[in-house]
């Protein structure tokens, strides 16, 4: 096994191990914990795909940002006290678990088969030192992109204003 | 490594969150799980981009975080709001709408 198929592993493993972490933890702040875990071990895979530019935004976006986000909402709401029934009933639980692995046999089927035909099974495999460069990105972003990525700052406007409001509203009536 | 690999672990994590979005009722985990989702797509778009040997696959996972911190914020504050009216934030109690 080459350095890079034993990286691949540890961290698909991590980010596995975190993901069924988030989703079996009955405490939401160890849920959240475990979802940064998965981020990082996720960061660690983009930059085996050579798209270093996007780890480093995985970190500070996704585990800086928004898990802080989170973990202030949890403990603004202080859920540890409050006991919040964690699951669904027994029954339905086993039926969800059924369909979901149903569901990974497809995604799997789809990933393994489906992509023969087409351009991106066609390509030829890259050797490993291909790597993305900010450069790249960037000149993408700002040419043949330019639309929607401006687009997305009338989302986060949106967002920022929706925000605003949803918070306001509350105040006032508390008032 | 081939694409395979990480378009099956993509799928992998992405049922992760499916199945955590069935089974959990406590909504701020129910948000994790669509995180988790969205976190699959992205590593499905750079393998792929990888494989293809353009960057226009990370374009789109910034497309995708962009959405997420988005998407995040406005649930957040719906989850503290609906906490502050009805003191619970789990879906199976949260039926107001049904009147």
């Amino acid at each position: 096994m080459n350095p890079e198929q034993i990286l691949f592993i540890l961290f698909g493993a991590v980010a596995l191990i975190g993901a069924i972490a988030v989703i079996s933890f009955r405490h939401p702040i160890y849920s959240a914990l475990s979802l940064i875990v998965t981020f990082f071990a996720q960061a660690g895979l983009f930059v085996l795909l050579g798209a270093h530019f996007v780890a480093a935004a995985q970190v500070i976006v996704y585990a800086g940002a928004i898990m802080v986000l989170f973990l202030f909402v949890i403990m603004l709401l202080n859920l540890g006290t409050l006991s919040v029934k964690g699951m669904m009933s027994g029954k339905l639980k086993g039926l969800a678990i059924i369909l979901g692995i149903l569901f990974a046999a497809e995604g799997i089927y789809i990933a393994v088969n489906a992509l023969n035909d087409t351009a991106v099974a066609s390509a030829e495999p890259t050797t490993a030192a291909v790597t993305t460069t900010t450069y790249d990105i960037g000149e993408l972003l700002f040419s043949k992109y330019l639309l929607p990525f401006e687009v997305t700052s009338l989302i986060l406007l949106a967002a920022l204003i929706g925000v605003i409001v949803l918070v306001k509203r509350e105040g006032q009536e508390e008032n | 490594m081939a694409l395979e690999y990480y378009l099956v672990l993509s799928a992998l994590l992405f049922t992760t969150g499916v199945i955590g979005v069935l089974i959990r009722r406590n909504a701020i985990i129910i948000f994790m799980c669509i995180e988790l989702m969205l976190n699959a797509a992205n590593l499905a778009f750079v393998a792929i981009s990888r494989s293809l040997g353009e960057a226009t696959g990370q374009v789109f996972v910034f497309f995708v975080m962009t959405v997420a911190a988005a998407e995040v914020a406005i649930g957040l504050a719906i989850i503290v709001s609906v906490f502050k009216h009805q003191q619970t934030i789990n879906v199976d109690e949260v039926n107001s709408l049904k009147g």
